[in-house]
C-alpha cells in the first residue's frame, strides 16, 4: 500500500474538508454553551466543571475485557446521578467493526471507550469530541495519566480521557517458588533471573510450567514485552510513531532470554499457538510459576492463586510496564455531550477513582491518588500504582495493523525471533517500519 | 459474507423455482369445450394476462433478490472503487487504485493458494465419505436409524459452536485428545494440532468433515432413493456385479445429486471462514489465511479499509461466478449438452 502518491492530494483535500465540516459540528455545538470565542475547540459547555445532570439518558460502548470494572463505574454514577448511562458491552474481536459501522452511519452512542493503543488512529479519524477546555477546568488536569492524555492528543487538542487503565505485571505463584526452593518474596529483578526462576519452577514437573505467554498473539506480545525494553530505558517506536525500533539491541536480548525459555522447554504447552482467547488460563489454573500479566486481573487471579507481584524486568535489571486499557471521549454524533461531560468529570472524580477503582483493586487515573486507604491495605497493588506512573503507553497511528491484527508484521517478527532462529529480526522490523509509515 | 453452511449460498436460483410456476398456473383454465369461444379470444392474445400473471408470481422472489442481493452487490461495487476508510467513511473515487492494492496485498495469493488447497481437500473428502455414508445406510437395515442419526447429528451444531468445541478439543491446556493418544501409547509427547501450518489445516479439515459429512450424506441419500428399483433389477437380472452396478447405475444416475453436492461443497469451502476464524485466525505464521478472512481482516482487522476489502470481494465474487458456470456446463447430463 505504497502507492497513493497519485491520489495523496485528492486525499489531503477530502481530509482538510473533513476537518472544516468537524469545526463546523463542533462551533454549532459549542453555541450552546459558553458561546463564539472557544467554540471552534469545542468549548467548555454548560454545567461547569461538573457537566449538565439533568436526567438525560446516555449511552456508553466499551468493550468485553473491561466489563468489570464499566459496569461498577455505571453502576456507582446512575446512583447518585439524575443521568442515567447504558451500558452496552461489545465482544473484544467485533469493538472495531461495531465502531466503525456506526461512524459512517453517524450512529454513534454518547460516549464511548476504545482500546489506547487504537485511540490515537480514532482520534485523528474525528471520531471524538475535542474535550480540551473542559480538561483545563478541572483542579487536578495535571494529574490525569499522561499517556492516555498523550494518545488522545491530535494537533495540541485533547479528546480523550483515561477510562480503566491496564497495567501489565509479572505475576508468579508463590505456592510454586516454594516448591521449587525459591524465596516466594523475591521475584526477579531482571529478565535473566525472570528465566531462572521460571526454569527453576519448570523442572518441578507434574504439568506445572515456567511461564507461558501468548505466542500467537501479537497483542498479548506488545503488553507484556514491551516493558522489558523500557525497563533497560530503550524505546519500541520512534517519537511521532513512525518507525519501529524492535531490532535493538536490548530488543534482541529480549527475544532471546525468551527463545531460550522456548528452546529449553520452561514455557507451557499451547504456548506456540495461544492467539490470545485463552493466555490467562494456565496461570489462573495454578499450572505455571512465573508470567507478565494484567494488573487488572489481581482478584480474580488471587482466588484461585497466591499471587506475587513485581515490575516487568529488562535485560539487565530495571522494571517497566505497559498503560494500557481503554480511553473514553464524547463521540462526533452525541448532541449531549454537556450530559456526557457530567459522567466523565464525575469518573475522574476523588469519589469514582477511589471509592469504586481504587475499592476494587484497579489502578486509579490520578497520580495523587495513588496512595489511597484501599490501595495501602495491599502492598501488591501499591506496586502495581508505582509502575504504572512510571510505564509507558506507545503511539502509532497505524498501531492495530502493525502489532494487534492476526496477520500483523510483529507477530511475524517475534515468531520467527522466538520459535525460528532469529536470523530475520532486522528484516522483520523494518516490515513493521512500513507498516506504521503509510 | 458468506460462510461454510447450505443455508447461505446466494439466493440466487430461487426466482428460477418461482418463475417455473408461471406456465404451470395454466393449468387451471377452464376446460376447453365449455366455453370454446372465450378460450378463443383469450388465445388470440395470449401474451399478456399470463405474462402479467407470471410476473405477479415472480414478483415477491424478485422483490426480495433486488433488495438483499442486488442493491448491497451494487453498493459494494460502489465501495471498490472508492476510497473508503472504515472509520471516516466514503471519500470519493479511488478507481482502480484498490483493486490494484488488493492483488498487491502480501497474503492475496498465498490465501487464493491456500483456499484453493483447502477446497479441494474438503470436497473430496466431503464427497467421497458422504457417498461411502449413504451406501452404508442405505445398505445395512438394521443400525440403519442409528447410523443415519449419528452422523447426522453434528449438522444440528452450528459451525461457530462446533469450531469451539474443537478448540477446546484441540487445546494444548484442556484438551483430552491430546493427553488420551499419549496413555494408548499412540504418541510418545503431546501433539500441537493447530501449531503448525499442515497441522492446522488438518485439524480444521477434520472439524469440516465431521460437522458436514451428515449433511452430504442426507443429500446423497435422497439421490439414491429417487433411483428406480426397476434399473437395479434389470442391471442384477444381466448378471452385472457390484461394482458394475455401482459404476454403470448408481453414479450416473446420481449425477444430479453429485453436482448439487459439488457445487454446495466448493462454494461453502471457498467461502470458508468461521472454522479458521476461531480455530486458527490465520495462524499459525499466516499459513492459513482463507480469501474471506483476508477480506475481514483488510476491513476490520488493521488496515480498516473497506473499498480494499470491497475490491477483494468483487475479485472473489466474479471468481465465484466464473467457478459455478464451469461446474454447472461440467456436470450436465451428457444429453443435455
Amino acid at each position: 500500500m505504497k502507492n497513493h502518491r497519485g491520489t495523496s492530494w485528492r486525499r489531503s483535500v477530502a481530509t482538510t474538508t473533513l476537518a472544516g465540516l468537524v469545526a463546523l459540528g463542533l462551533a454549532a455545538c459549542g453555541g450552546s454553551g459558553s458561546g463564539g470565542d472557544d467554540a471552534a475547540t469545542g468549548g467548555t459547555g454548560s454545567g461547569g466543571v461538573e457537566g449538565v445532570d439533568d436526567g438525560s439518558t446516555l449511552t456508553l460502548w466499551t468493550r468485553a475485557p473491561l466489563e468489570k470494572q464499566a459496569k461498577l463505574l455505571v453502576d456507582a454514577y446512575n446512583e447518585s446521578h439524575e443521568n442515567q448511562v447504558e451500558l452496552t458491552i461489545v465482544p473484544n474481536d467485533d469493538y472495531v467493526a461495531k465502531v466503525g459501522a456506526a461512524a459512517g452511519s453517524g450512529g454513534l452512542p454518547d460516549l464511548f471507550a476504545a482500546d489506547i493503543v487504537y485511540v490515537p488512529n480514532w482520534v485523528e479519524q474525528g471520531l471524538f469530541q475535542d474535550v480540551t477546555d473542559r480538561i483545563d477546568q478541572l483542579d487536578f488536569a495535571d494529574e490525569i495519566n499522561q499517556g492516555h492524555l498523550e494518545a488522545g492528543t491530535y494537533e495540541d487538542a485533547e479528546y480523550v480521557l483515561p477510562f480503566v487503565l491496564d497495567v501489565s505485571v509479572l505475576f508468579y505463584n508463590k505456592e510454586l517458588y516454594e516448591q521449587a526452593g525459591l524465596d516466594p518474596e523475591a521475584p526477579p529483578t531482571s529478565l535473566e533471573e525472570f528465566a531462572e526462576q521460571a526454569k527453576a519452577v519448570d523442572a518441578l514437573g507434574g504439568g506445572v510450567d515456567g511461564t507461558f505467554f501468548g505466542g500467537n498473539c501479537g497483542g498479548c506480545l506488545v503488553f507484556t514485552w514491551f516493558p522489558s525494553v523500557w525497563a533497560a530505558d530503550e524505546d519500541v517506536l520512534s517519537a511521532d510513531g513512525t518507525e519501529s525500533l524492535l531490532a535493538s539491541e536490548t530488543a534482541q536480548e529480549v527475544y532471546a532470554v525468551y527463545k531460550d525459555l522456548v528452546d529449553s522447554d520452561a514455557v507451557g504447552a499451547g504456548t506456540r499457538d495461544e492467539t490470545g482467547a485463552t493466555w490467562v488460563a494456565p496461570f489462573q489454573e495454578g499450572k505455571v510459576g512465573v508470567m507478565p500479566y494484567p494488573a487488572t486481573l489481581l482478584s480474580t487471579a488471587d482466588q484461585t492463586v497466591d499471587v506475587g507481584v513485581a515490575p516487568i524486568p529488562g535485560p539487565g535489571g530495571g522494571g517497566s510496564t505497559f498503560v494500557g486499557g481503554d480511553g473514553i471521549g464524547i463521540s462526533k454524533d452525541s448532541d449531549k455531550a454537556d450530559q456526557a461531560w457530567s459522567f466523565l468529570s464525575w469518573m475522574l472524580s476523588e469519589e469514582a477513582q477511589v471509592e469504586v477503582l481504587a475499592k476494587n483493586g484497579d489502578v486509579v487515573s490520578r497520580a495523587d491518588l495513588v496512595d489511597n486507604e484501599y490501595s495501602s491495605a495491599d502492598p501488591r497493588v501499591v506496586t502495581i500504582n508505582e509502575v504504572a506512573s512510571t510505564g509507558r503507553t506507545p503511539v502509532a497511528r497505524n498501531f492495530q495493523q502493525a502489532f494487534n491484527a492476526p496477520n500483523s508484521p510483529w507477530l511475524t517478527l517475534v515468531r520467527n525471533a522466538v520459535f525460528g532462529d532469529a536470523s530475520s529480526i532486522e528484516p522483520d522490523n523494518e516490515e513493521i517500519t512500513a507498516v506504521l509509515s503509510q | 459474507m458468506s460462510v461454510q453452511s447450505a443455508s447461505s449460498t446466494p439466493p440466487s436460483p430461487a426466482p428460477h423455482g418461482a418463475a417455473a410456476r408461471g406456465p404451470a398456473a395454466s393449468d387451471d383454465r377452464p376446460p376447453r369445450t365449455a366455453r370454446a369461444v372465450g378460450a378463443d379470444r383469450r388465445r388470440r392474445r395470449p401474451g399478456r394476462s399470463q405474462a402479467a400473471r407470471g410476473w405477479a408470481y415472480a414478483a415477491p422472489t424478485a422483490a426480495f433478490v433486488l433488495v438483499l442481493f442486488v442493491l448491497p452487490v451494487l453498493l459494494v461495487g460502489q465501495m471498490s472503487a472508492s476510497d473508503w476508510p472504515l472509520l471516516a467513511g466514503n471519500r470519493g473515487v479511488n478507481f482502480p487504485d484498490n483493486f490494484r492494492d488488493a492483488v498487491e496485498n502480501r497474503f492475496f495469493w498465498d490465501s487464493v493458494v491456500f483456499t484453493v488447497k483447502y477446497t479441494v481437500i474438503a470436497t473430496v473428502l466431503l464427497i467421497a465419505l458422504g457417498l461411502g455414508f449413504a451406501l452404508l445406510v442405505q445398505e445395512s437395515s438394521r443400525w440403519k436409524s442409528f447410523l443415519r442419526t449419528s452422523i447426522l447429528v453434528p449438522s444440528a451444531l452450528g459451525l461457530a459452536s462446533a469450531s469451539l468445541l474443537f478448540y477446546a478439543l484441540y487445546s494444548p491446556q484442556v484438551g483430552p485428545i491430546s493427553p488420551l493418544l499419549e496413555r494408548l501409547g499412540i504418541v510418545d509427547e503431546p501433539i500441537s494440532f493447530l501449531g503448525s501450518p499442515d497441522g492446522a489445516l488438518w485439524s480444521t479439515v477434520f472439524l469440516i468433515v465431521w460437522r458436514f459429512a451428515g449433511f452430504y450424506m442426507l443429500l446423497l441419500m435422497v439421490g439414491l432413493q429417487g433411483i428406480p428399483h426397476e434399473v437395479y433389477e434389470a442391471a442384477r437380472m444381466d448378471g452385472a456385479s457390484r461394482w458394475q452396478t455401482f459404476g454403470r447405475v448408481t453414479l450416473p444416475l446420481l449425477r444430479p445429486s453429485l453436482a448439487l453436492c459439488t457445487i454446495l461443497c466448493v462454494t461453502g469451502s471457498l467461502l470458508a471462514f468461521d472454522q479458521f476464524y476461531i480455530l486458527t485466525k490465520g495462524g499459525p505464521d499466516n499459513s492459513t489465511i482463507t480469501v474471506v478472512q483476508l477480506i475481514y481482516n483488510v476491513a476490520f482487522q488493521g488496515q480498516n479499509d473497506l473499498g480494499v476489502a470491497a475490491a477483494l470481494s468483487i475479485i472473489v465474487l466474479a471468481a465465484l461466478v466464473v467457478i459455478n458456470i464451469a461446474q454447472v456446463r461440467g456436470m450436465r447430463a451428457p444429453e443435455e449438452k
